[in-house]
């Protein structure tokens, strides 16, 4: 029981994973800010953001549900702490996890979202409304492509389901990334986790300038802390996730630290320069973009899966 | 000066509302975002909602329909927060103190803490208001 309480609070978990992704999202607004020609913010940027907002007053609105609005921010930090605990450890080569946890962490990665929807919802506030609208239909629409994506994976990794056992076969066999469905679907993910982390082409649930920041838009103090603690992790955990079933997982001997750092960074990377080079797309076109297109590299990429390549 | 403190001058979030200006001051403050001025170098940012902001930039004239509104908006911001009255206008009323639509200026209607004149005022100024109003406390 305490090693799971360790697990939960420190390392992967809370403590650990909202450090670094509160570094990695120092990192995202200092590369905008180096692709605008601005200086961007200091390293401490994120935990002053966030001491300051706990250091708030939280106001809770008159035309809502006071109990549920105030749950959800907890719910969402909860499902993005067990989702870093179950994606983080057999990344970090611990052989933990049991048959089936990929479809685990699939649902535990949707209840930050769903949390932010329950809240806007109970919020009582129309522009909330829409954003929590606009957050339904894009789950609807990234999530299938997501899914084909990991099936490839599981075709590729020779029908395993359990995140190790998958980090444990590319170390074996080389990374996915290596072969043309590997690539494909790398593409695909990455468009999903941009729409899962709600950046800029996609960013149709919190616009700012159309909807004031729409899901979020009536937290305050306290609650807005922890979405924003909660946006931290996802920062980290979805990259981690890509490199787990994408780039062998990490590797902690010797010089393979740089590299298992680097990987995490460069999707990061990857992420940020695509939300500093788009616009925001309409709700219709991202569902388009993602039921067509996405769902085309996905099925291409399951096939050239099957055939090996 | 404690830790909070500190996290609280280092993360200003601004939030922008117009009391009835010409829109001047409205884009002069859009322009301490621009590469030049870059206020993300402070900590500062643009928010789009009242109850994520620390700072309330206030512009123009209070104008008799915007009364309410603007009381409103104080009481929905989480406290503390810090109200700053930008341009002329909102500091003294400025060419329309005589206006039939003038019910300002801006510290009659809600407690102000620093005041930024000008016709606009250089985003230079703004900056500067802002460090000396934090400098004071």
């Amino acid at each position: 029981m305490g090693k799971e309480i360790f697990y939960f609070l420190i390392f992967p978990g809370l403590l650990f994973s909202g450090i670094v992704g509160g570094f990695l999202s120092w990192f995202d607004r200092k590369i905008t800010a180096r692709v605008q020609f601005r200086q961007g913010p200091p390293l401490l940027q994120p935990l002053y953001d966030f001491v300051k907002l706990l250091a708030k007053e939280t106001l809770i609105p008159k035309s809502g549900s006071r109990f549920t609005f105030l749950i959800t921010p907890i719910l969402a930090l909860f499902g993005a702490v067990i989702s870093a605990v179950f994606i983080l450890l057999p990344l970090f080569g611990m052989k933990t996890g049991f048959v089936g946890d990929l479809i685990v962490i699939i649902y535990l990665l949707n209840i930050p979202s769903l949390s932010y929807m329950i809240g806007a919802f109970a919020s009582g506030n129309p522009l909330a409304a829409i954003g929590a609208s606009r957050e339904m239909k894009l789950i609807l629409s990234y999530e299938v492509p997501f899914l084909l994506v990991l099936i490839s994976i599981i075709l590729k990794s020779g029908m395993s389901i359990k995140l190790s056992e998958i980090i444990a076969f590319q170390t074996v066999n080389g990374a996915f990334i290596g072969s043309i469905s590997g690539v494909l679907g790398f593409i695909v993910a990455l468009m999903c986790i941009q729409a899962k982390l709600a950046f800029v082409p996609f960013d149709m649930p919190e616009a700012e300038g159309e909807i004031c920041d729409g899901i979020t838009i009536e937290f305050s103090g306290t609650t807005y802390a922890l979405v924003n603690l909660t946006k931290y992790i996802m920062i980290f955990v979805l990259p981690a996730l890509v490199v787990g079933i994408f780039f062998a997982g990490m590797n902690f001997v010797g010089i393979n630290i740089l590299w298992s750092i680097l990987k995490i960074v460069l999707v990061v990377l990857l992420v940020t320069l695509v939300r500093n080079t788009s616009p925001r797309v309409r709700i219709d076109q991202a569902m388009r973009f993602f039921w067509i297109w996405m769902n085309l590299f996905a099925v291409v990429s399951i096939i050239l899966a099957i055939f090996g390549l | 000066m404690g830790f909070k403190e500190k996290c609280f001058k280092k993360s200003l979030w601004v939030f922008h509302l117009s009391a009835g200006s010409c829109n001047n001051c409205d884009i002069e403050i859009l322009d301490c975002l621009t590469p030049k001025f870059d206020i993300e170098r402070f900590g500062m940012k643009l928010v789009g909602s009242i109850r994520h902001a620390d700072v309330l930039l206030v512009t123009g004239i209070v104008t008799r329909k915007l009364l309410p509104r603007i009381k409103e908006v104080y009481d929905q911001a989480p406290k503390p927060i810090v109200v700053i009255a930008i341009g002329g206008c909102s500091c003294t009323g400025g060419m329309f103190k005589d206006c039939y639509t003038f019910k300002g200026p801006l510290d009659k209607v809600i407690p102000v803490d620093a005041y930024v004149p000008g016709c606009p005022p250089k985003p230079e100024a703004m900056l500067s208001g802002i460090v000396k109003f934090l400098n004071k406390e």
